[in-house]
């Protein structure tokens, strides 16, 4: 591979290839003092290829390949290769990690406690988490939580944050343009941006914090709370991993721990204000 | 990394850890994993110093191939449920047959689809009690099932409903339209039992069939780990008294001589397997070798005319030329996605 | 007429969870977990040692666990557990 990017993130290694220096060059940009891999090994490789080999000057068309693949993966354009990465790195993580519990969730710390956020693409998760890592909180991930089985603890994976519209601005009104990566429009997932967490989350992405608070927030309502039975949670979150069944018995044991003992509530809320406000609220109740 | 020759170095003598650089461990494990034999890497390398993220890595392998093949011996266990009123013999292939039979083969092995041989006259009735309980035809389309009905050795696949897994149900170990002929009914005759109502190849026809396997069914895709097999296989019945004639005489009765003495060469070179009755080496063995050595660092596979030059052999092997040029033809105008990474 | 009977996996092959009202189970030996609700985990734990067919559990769970239901219910009921791969013909 003509090109090559290295990155750690939380206590997974990452190695990007790439045909072309364009992606290569903004996850460099993007990703900015944070660590190679740990020991100087990936443990996961992303290779963003030629759809053909023609297709590497005309009209680019980056396939997404590397160590886990979906067959019928559709390629993406040149413009959108930071995309590819971003995407490549994110299989690499559901079909190959197999150590930790993943939950599709994003999460953010406080006194070695932390608030787990779940949901569809579109509760604003990645938003949330983003926000509260300007509020005082440390940022530990937008897109994967890891819950170690035999610690029960949960893991940073402080990735670049993935923003969508409405978040884009929200968090342009609270963070400098150096943080941001570029717009990318047009693409499969609409229009995005990536923020690079800020540099508290990145120097401690090696801490774990013990969750206290468990949230499934929903935009666009007026502000309401309401419980979660541990049932649901528990079907809700499997629903979210895409590894839970690879990890069998430990999985069982580590999620069956996490919903017995962590409070769980759904949120509405119409604003990134007022869900703030009642996340603080809960915390202060119930972590 | 350009090639597999350090990997398979490595699996050969798995003391060469100690003498790697750093940087050549990320190329070697991705290397592995291309090839699934990183969980078996894992288990070659048990023992010896190596650096702490590496250690993790190996352990996370490992540790997956073993809920792997949980999972397979479940899929075995709910076909033998499932077909034991029919008194219909059913013998495990493959990677869930090593671990059922707690072979030193199975050490390691990622496992994917559960693959059964049953007898031919018994397919309606297997195909019927799968059904019931709860598989269903994976969807092809017409032309697919066409194929499979016709040429194939097997039925077309099937997937359970709720475990989302899949069964290949053979009735032999090549396809008709192939040029050897292996004896099928003599393959369930000499079969094993093990105890659970499921039964495995008798050693000799497991190591037949996974020469079979290696070089007359498929494109070479994922050798070195077929290879492997051989070897894991060779090593364990190899000291048993009178085996090497045995084989010999197993191989020829399913026109497999060629393959199986063209799988110990090679086996004996790459991986130093001890080996006897095996034949020279030769200038065809060779081009094999790169072919199965053809993955590099990265993952990928190389030396592309050489792969086409397998891929279109395998399908050469399976049918005859005038059909190969249609069925080829046809594949090419639909655009199917290839199978591997 | 007595129909088929069945049997549950001993207890050291399942691990449950109470979550209100429902039972996450996980099953060892083909590793899936399942979400039960009555009278599935009682039809599990009323089927552990000796088999019985859908007559014979009804019985059982009457005694040990004040659950009433008919044969066709139990039937009913074997069958979703068989195919869960949670109960098996003994």
């Amino acid at each position: 591979m003509r090109h090559e990017f290295a990155v750690q993130v939380g206590p997974v290694g990452f190695r990007v290839g790439s045909e072309w220096r364009a992606p290569v060059a903004s996850l460099q940009r993007l990703y900015e003092g944070y660590p190679p891999p740990e020991g100087g090994v990936a443990d996961f490789s992303v290779r963003l290829e030629a759809e053909r080999p023609w297709r590497r000057w005309m009209k680019p068309s980056v396939a997404i390949r590397g160590d886990y693949v979906l067959p019928d993966a559709a390629p993406l354009a040149l413009a959108h290769g930071l995309l590819a990465a971003e995407m490549g790195m994110n299989l690499q993580m559901a079909l190959g990690q197999k150590r930790y519990l993943l939950l599709h969730a994003s999460a953010a710390e406080r006194d070695g406690k932390c608030v787990l956020m779940t949901g569809a693409s579109g509760s604003g998760k990645s938003t949330l988490a983003a926000m509260l890592g300007e509020h005082g909180w440390r940022f530990m991930g937008d897109e994967f939580a890891l819950l170690d089985p035999e610690t029960w603890l949960l893991h940073p994976f402080p990735r670049a944050i993935s923003l969508k519209n409405r978040g884009i601005h929200a968090m342009e009104e609270l963070v400098g343009p150096d943080r941001f990566g570029p717009w990318l429009k047009g693409t499969p997932k609409g229009t995005l941006r990536h923020l690079r967490p800020r540099q508290d989350a990145i120097a401690r992405m090696g801490e774990p914090a013990r969750p206290a608070l468990i949230l499934f927030p929903t935009y666009g309502a007026d502000t309401a709370v309401r419980p979660v039975g541990a049932a649901e949670v528990f079907v809700r979150l499997t629903q979210a991993s895409t590894n839970y069944v690879t990890l069998g018995e430990r999985g069982f044991g580590a999620l069956s721990h996490l919903v017995t003992e962590v409070p769980a509530r759904a949120i509405d809320y119409p604003d990134g204000k007022a869900a703030m406000e009642a996340v603080e609220a809960l915390w202060a109740e119930l972590s | 990394m350009r090639d597999a020759q350090l990997f398979v170095a490595l699996l050969r003598e798995p003391a060469g850890a100690a003498r790697l650089a750093p940087e050549q461990w990320t190329p070697l494990l991705a290397l592995a994993r291309s090839e699934s034999l990183l969980a078996s890497l894992a288990h070659r390398l048990d023992g010896e110093p190596l650096p702490a993220r590496v250690r993790t890595i190996l352990e996370d392998a490992r540790a997956d191939a073993e809920q792997g093949q949980r999972q397979a011996l479940w899929e075995a266990e709910m076909a033998q449920r499932a077909l034991a009123p029919m008194g219909v013999p059913v013998i495990l292939l493959k990677g869930t047959a090593f671990a059922a039979a707690g072979l030193p083969a199975a050490e390691g092995r990622s496992i994917g689809d559960l693959d059964i041989l049953v007898p031919r006259d018994a397919l309606d009735q297997v195909q019927e009690a799968l059904l019931v309980a709860g598989w269903e035809w994976v969807k092809e389309d017409a032309y697919d099932d066409l194929y499979y009905r016709r040429w194939m050795h097997e039925l077309p696949p099937l997937i359970h409903r709720e475990r989302d897994r899949m069964i290949d149900v053979h009735h032999t170990i090549l396809p008709p339209t192939a040029r050897p002929k292996p004896d099928a009914a003599a393959l369930i005759e000499e079969s094993v039992p093990l105890g659970s109502g499921l039964r495995v190849l008798a050693p000799p026809d497991m190591i037949v069939h996974a020469a079979a396997h290696l070089f007359a069914d498929g494109d070479l895709a994922g050798g070195l780990r077929n290879l492997w097999d051989l070897d894991r296989l060779l090593r364990r019945f190899g000291q048993d008294e009178g085996f090497w004639e045995e084989l010999a005489a197993r191989a020829r009765r399913h026109q497999l001589g060629p393959h199986v003495r063209r799988g110990l060469r090679l086996t004996a070179r790459l991986y130093g397997t001890p080996v006897r009755l095996a034949g020279r080496w030769r200038a065809s063995d060779a081009l094999f070798e790169r072919r199965l050595l053809a993955r590099n660092g990265w993952g990928q596979t190389t030396r592309r005319p050489l792969r086409f030059a397998f891929y279109v052999r395998s399908h050469w092997l399976r049918m005859p030329p005038l059909m190969l040029a249609r069925h080829l033809w046809t594949k090419s105008r639909r655009q199917r996605p290839p199978m591997r990474a | 007429m007595a129909g088929p009977l069945y049997i549950a996996d001993p207890e050291e092959l399942v691990r449950a969870v109470e979550l209100d009202g429902l039972t996450a189970l996980f099953h060892v030996p083909s590793g899936m977990t399942h979400i039960l609700a009555p009278p599935a985990p009682q039809i599990l734990a009323a089927l552990r040692g000796e088999g019985a067919d859908a007559a014979e559990l009804a019985r059982r769970l009457s005694e040990s666990f004040e659950i009433e239901g008919g044969e066709a219910e139990m039937e009913a009921r074997l069958a979703e557990l068989e195919a869960a791969g949670l109960v098996r013909r003994a």
